[in-house]
């Protein structure tokens, strides 16, 4: 645990300074024997909770459960957020031209919108390749034989430049293309786009709900596991007040194995993150593979980890102080 | 050291525990607090030691004004009283040693210094030699003495005791007198709640008589 690996090293140092220089100023010692008690403190608590292994085991284990499950959806839906921005790459603008457009002016329209920022790629397919790819796909060639002329108009494929791939972008350039004299029509599919991004929202929503109730349950869990060890230590506590300790002094040790509490459950919830991450991955990529698809799930970072054991900690904390305030101050003597 | 200004305890449900008390103890003086059981005895110590407030009159221990304080500021002035209880009080989780060093790491005592003054006290009550033991582990008498090491421990100005001889024989008793009597020698002011008359009579200190809350003699001050 490197949280007693500092303590250690403050105490080396507070004995050299010691050792160095025996007048202590007042300031210096009550800033000494505070944290001095700090330590006492935090290290009794965990005394206090490895003595009943079992039951410190399943507050963190429940903790663990609670944290892991919308952690892991949120990275579920980081990772489709990956695979709906490898589609948008796909999406490319139809562009339909009037019937009267000229090979030569298509040609010379495909070069201006080149141009543009906002466009990576122009692809021309003129009427009579458009009916040739036609005719080979749609399997009615004979029925097309009956027709004077080609029906189809010139065509241009638009492929977006990259920063221009969002529903912002796409609708932009659709409505500049759209206003081209040239221009009969264009064609862009931005409902599948919309509908997963809408669906991406409506689920990441709907894991934050999740987290933030899971959140309160952890907190409740703690709060309560709090409880019960303040009515344990009932005695201790009103001697404490009895002899002149504050409410500060008093609420220490709650504090810290609510802190503790809090980090044994972000441990375990990372342990089950890493359990499933790696259990999942063989099959997913399998899954993903069968759909050619570069889907693979995300796991946690290295800061994403930091931050989930200090969310678990704060809320260790905060669940020791409501139990705290709540039923810590209700003990006096008389 | 401790006065009272014509102090009233009222509780909720119209019984008066303490009509109109006046008294002073000064410096150094010790004096028993008594009555029948109910007059009021308990209500008093409480004043002085903030587990209770007063309903009128003032109540002054070391020139602190104990009326009004804060709830924030009530450990500190509980640190200047040291109290011995009945039940002693005393937490059978931890050693006599740690019981005794409690209001030292309260007041957050350097932990060098707590080793030093726990064992002072100790030896003061006699029971050095038992530091390591639980006090569970000791007789009756033992563990009253342990309680008193811990009232003493941070040399508090004030002392009181309540019926701090009452589950002991004669002999002890009179040696727990004893230590009382040394404190108050070097300045501490001790206050005893107790029932025992012949004790108290032996001691021919200052004597504090309450009945049905008044202050019925006493009130006046002894020349200690």
């Amino acid at each position: 645990m490197s949280s007693n690996k500092h303590p250690r090293t403050e105490t080396r140092r507070a004995s050299q300074k010691r050792g160095a220089n025996r007048s202590h100023s007042p300031v210096r010692e009550a800033i000494e024997s505070y944290f001095g008690h700090h330590r006492k403190v935090a290290r009794d608590s965990v005394r206090r909770m490895l003595q009943v292994p079992v039951a410190s085991l399943m507050t963190w284990t429940v903790m663990g459960v609670a944290l892991a499950l919308p952690v892991g959806l949120l990275l579920l839906l980081t990772s489709l957020q990956g695979v709906s921005a490898g589609w948008e790459s796909a999406a490319r603008v139809t562009v339909y031209l009037h019937d009267d457009v000229t090979e030569e002016d298509a040609d010379r329209l495909r070069l201006d919108i080149a141009t543009r920022a906002d466009v990576q790629e122009v692809e021309l397919i003129d009427k009579t390749s458009a009916l040739a790819e036609f005719r080979a796909s749609s399997g009615l060639s004979q029925a097309l034989d009956y027709l004077a002329e080609n029906p189809l108009p010139h065509t241009l494929l638009v492929t977006p430049e990259e920063g221009a791939r969002n529903e912002l972008g796409m609708q932009a350039l659709v409505a500049a293309l759209e206003d081209l004299r040239a221009v009969a029509r264009v064609q862009v599919d931005l409902g599948w786009l919309q509908r997963l991004n809408a669906i991406t929202e409506l689920l990441g929503r709907g894991v934050w709900a999740l987290a933030v109730l899971l959140a309160v349950a952890v907190i409740l869990v703690i709060g309560n596991t709090i409880r019960l060890a303040i009515e344990s230590r009932r005695d201790e506590i009103l001697v404490a007040k009895l002899v002149g300790g504050t409410d500060a002094f008093v609420r220490r040790p709650f504090l810290y194995t609510g802190i503790w509490f809090g980090l044994g459950g972000g441990v375990v919830a990372f342990i089950l993150l890493q359990l499933t991450l790696w259990w999942l991955t063989g099959p997913v990529e399998r899954l993903a593979g069968l759909y050619r698809s570069n889907f693979s799930l995300t796991g946690l970072s290295f800061e994403g980890s930091l931050l989930l054991i200090l969310g678990a900690v704060l809320l260790g904390w905060l669940g020791a102080w409501l139990a705290v305030k709540r039923h810590l101050d209700a003990i006096e003597p008389g | 050291m401790i006065e009272f200004e014509q102090v009233s305890k009222r509780y909720d449900d119209d019984h008066t525990a303490l009509k109109q008390v006046n008294f002073h103890l000064g410096r150094g003086e010790l004096a028993f607090l008594t009555g029948h059981s109910g007059a009021g005895k308990s209500t008093l110590l409480k004043l002085i030691m903030l587990m209770e407030r007063p309903s009128a009159g003032r109540v002054i221990v070391g020139g602190q004004l104990l009326n009004k304080m804060p709830r924030r500021q009530v450990p500190y002035i509980r640190r200047h009283v040291g109290v011995v209880f009945q039940n002693h009080h005393l937490l059978f989780d931890r050693t006599v040693f740690d019981n005794v060093a409690m209001p030292l790491e309260v007041m957050g005592v350097p932990g060098r210094d707590i080793g030093r003054r726990v064992r002072a006290s100790l030896d003061k009550v006699g029971l050095l030699s038992k530091e390591k033991m639980n006090p569970i582990q000791l007789s009756g008498g033992e563990q009253q003495r342990v309680g008193i090491a811990r009232a003493v421990v941070n040399k508090p100005p004030v002392l009181l005791a309540d019926e701090p001889t009452g589950n002991l024989d004669p002999q002890l008793s009179a040696d727990i007198m004893h230590l009382f009597e040394q404190f108050s020698q070097v300045g501490v002011t001790v206050l005893i709640a107790s029932h025992d008359i012949a004790l108290i009579t032996d001691m021919g200190r200052r004597t504090l008589t309450l009945d049905d809350g008044r202050l019925v003699s006493g009130s006046g001050r002894s020349v200690a």
